[in-house]
């Protein structure tokens, strides 16, 4: 840190201040000004942005969000936007809005599984999969309602559904390569265009 | 470490017996024996779709069992004794080829099993698999349980031909590895495939009051009753259907690598257990039973103890 940015005074004092208010890079943007705040597109609580198909951030999983800034930095998840902003994020800044984001409640969703009866496409893949093509239900690894399990595998519940399609058509794209043992990779490289857009409509829709 | 390795050996050395033997044991439908490859063919009965069920009183007793079968713990819980659904172990609702569907299962019942040394019943049958898998107690014959889940089955196995075997019924038998098995690779294949679902300790995942990954072992997994106890059995569920969505996977001899370190651990006791001992138990309902580890001695410790 002071080896990288000692010599610009000026650079290196911001950075004195945010280490005193770290819960600021989330509104204000880190040390490093390429780490933009992230306010300005997750949301001022980082309730995400539906217009943007910008993702909620508040309630996820400390680890999984770790994980992904980790990954948007080493390209295993590829991303223009992202992958600055995580790569000029240091260590520190990481840890702390990991911790203040996962501290904040992800909204209550109706705990649906398999037991309940289905009708529309979304719906089947999510709580029947399409066992033909080794794809299991999803929530079988999302948990019942989309909710999210541990720290691995991370809600879908009322993310934007733009949101939701570009990521399962990142896997197909191969731009997003950073699951465990391909245990997601598998699955959106097989699913159809319908498929996509009917099963991110459902789980964008399980909000409240 | 050393002790472990004799058990070990030992009971792949009883499997090599035992599988010379098929030829009696296929009659006993304790153990559901099926070839590796024969349903590679891929010449599977389909059973009928969900959208098929009928409008009706019928309907509604299939759509309930099926409910109960993904459901268990939640939806018959005065019969069930720890956190695990029949969907589990039967994937795909019990419709997937070669995870034991239930469509193949109906057709052949009723017929004898060594297990309880009489010719059992469908209802029997799936009375046992609450006693065991599900760690509880036998649904009354007459009870809503076992009418619901007996028209599942019985809707699922429509259309189905009866009076032989159908190709993917139970889990296709897997060959054990030439040296036996080996409890430390099992642990590493475990850690690197299994843990991020089952746990470190195989303790499983829940979201709220339920599991979303089942526990393996301990207090809340199947008992030492159950078929999925026996090593070769678990070897060919695993290879089938683990891990989730990329079954096949896995070689034979890491699925069953895998499924010895699984059932290397404590579970519940044997409901059968004989005045109170692990011997006995072992010499009456283990000592013939597949590959298995129940009574024997595993880095130090006498396994079949149970957990509560
Ligand atoms: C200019 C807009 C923008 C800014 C600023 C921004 N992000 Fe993002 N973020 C995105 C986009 C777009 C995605 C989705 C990327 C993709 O499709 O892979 C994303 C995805 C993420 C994800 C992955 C979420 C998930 O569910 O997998 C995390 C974590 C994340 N951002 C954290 C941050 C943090 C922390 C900051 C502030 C330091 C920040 N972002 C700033 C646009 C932005
Ligand atoms: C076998 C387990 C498994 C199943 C089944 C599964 N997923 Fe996933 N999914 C994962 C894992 C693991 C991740 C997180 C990958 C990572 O670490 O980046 C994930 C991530 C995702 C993401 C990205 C979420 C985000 O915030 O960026 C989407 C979208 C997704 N899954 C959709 C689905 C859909 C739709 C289905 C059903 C058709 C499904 N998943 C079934 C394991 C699974
Ligand atoms: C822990 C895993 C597990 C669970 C949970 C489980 N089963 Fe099974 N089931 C098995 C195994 C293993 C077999 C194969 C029988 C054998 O070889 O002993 C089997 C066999 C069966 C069969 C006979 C299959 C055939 O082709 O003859 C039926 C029927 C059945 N189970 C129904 C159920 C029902 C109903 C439930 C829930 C009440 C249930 N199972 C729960 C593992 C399980
Ligand atoms: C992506 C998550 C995931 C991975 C990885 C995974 N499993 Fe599973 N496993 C599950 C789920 C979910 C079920 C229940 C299936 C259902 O209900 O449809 C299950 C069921 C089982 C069962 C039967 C139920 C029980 O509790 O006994 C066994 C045995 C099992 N898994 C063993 C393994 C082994 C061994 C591995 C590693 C080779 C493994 N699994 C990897 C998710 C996973």
């Amino acid at each position: 840190m002071i080896l990288r940015y000692g010599p610009i005074a000026g650079i290196f004092l911001v950075c004195a201040v945010h280490a005193q208010a770290p819960a600021d890079v989330y509104s204000r943007g880190g040390a490093n000004p390429a780490a933009v705040a992230c306010a300005s597109c997750h949301g001022a609580q980082g309730e995400g942005m539906e217009a943007g198909g910008f993702p909620r951030l508040a309630g996820l999983p400390a680890d999984y969000i770790k994980k992904q800034l980790a990954d948007f930095a080493s390209g295993a998840r590829a991303n223009p936007i992202m992958q600055p902003i995580a790569s000029a994020l240091t260590r520190e800044e990481i840890d702390t809005l990991a911790a203040m984001l996962t501290a904040q409640a992800y909204p209550e969703v109706a705990p649906v599984g398999k037991g309940a009866e289905v009708q529309e496409l979304g719906e089947t893949l999510a709580l029947r999969g399409a066992w033909d093509r080794n794809i299991p239900e999803c929530v079988a690894c999302h948990g019942p309602g989309g909710r999210g399990v541990g720290e691995v595998f991370p809600p879908l519940a009322g993310q934007p559904a733009q949101y939701l399609a570009a990521q399962l058509i990142a896997w197909q794209q191969g731009t997003r390569t950073n699951d465990p043992n391909d245990l997601m990779g598998h699955i959106g490289r097989s699913l159809t265009a319908d498929e996509i857009e009917a099963v991110s409509k459902y789980f964008a829709g399980l909000k409240k | 470490m050393k002790i472990s390795c004799t058990a070990v050996l030992l009971s792949a050395f009883g499997f090599a017996s035992f599988a010379a033997q098929g030829a009696e044991i296929a009659e006993d439908q304790s153990q559901i024996l099926t070839r590796p490859d024969s349903p590679a063919s891929g010449r599977y009965f389909r059973p009928p779709l969900e959208r098929e069920i009928p409008d009706n009183a019928f309907g509604k007793l299939v759509q309930e069992g099926r409910a109960i079968f993904v459901d268990t713990k939640n939806r018959a819980p005065e019969y069930v004794g720890n956190g695990l659904s029949c969907g589990n172990c039967h994937l795909e609702q019990g419709r997937r080829a070669n995870s034991a569907p239930l469509w193949a299962a109906y057709t052949m019942y009723p017929a004898y099993r060594k297990k309880n040394d009489r010719v059992n019943s469908y209802t029997e049958r799936l009375q046992g698999c609450f006693q065991f898998s599900m760690n509880g107690k036998a649904p009354e014959a007459e009870s809503r349980v076992i009418a619901a889940l007996t028209a599942y089955s019985y809707w699922l196995a429509m259309g189905a031909p009866t009076g032989q075997e159908l190709p993917g019924r139970a889990y296709p038998e897997v060959p054990p590895p030439a040296g036996g098995f080996d409890l430390a690779k099992g642990e590493r294949i475990y850690a690197d495939q299994c843990a991020i679902c089952h746990g470190a300790d195989g303790e499983g995942q829940k979201a709220g009051e339920n599991y979303v990954f089942p526990p393996l072992w301990g207090a809340d997994s199947f008992n030492w009753g159950a078929g999925m106890h026996r090593i070769n059995t678990a070897a060919a569920f695993i290879k089938e259907n683990m891990p989730l969505g990329k079954g096949g996977t896995l070689s034979d001899e890491d699925a069953w690598h895998v499924a010895a370190f699984m059932n290397s651990h404590e579970r519940p006791q044997d409901p059968r257990l004989i005045d109170g001992s692990v011997e006995k138990t072992r010499d009456k309902y283990h000592a013939n039973d597949g590959v298995n580890l129940y009574g024997m001695v595993v880095n130090g410790r006498m396994l079949g103890q149970g957990v509560e």
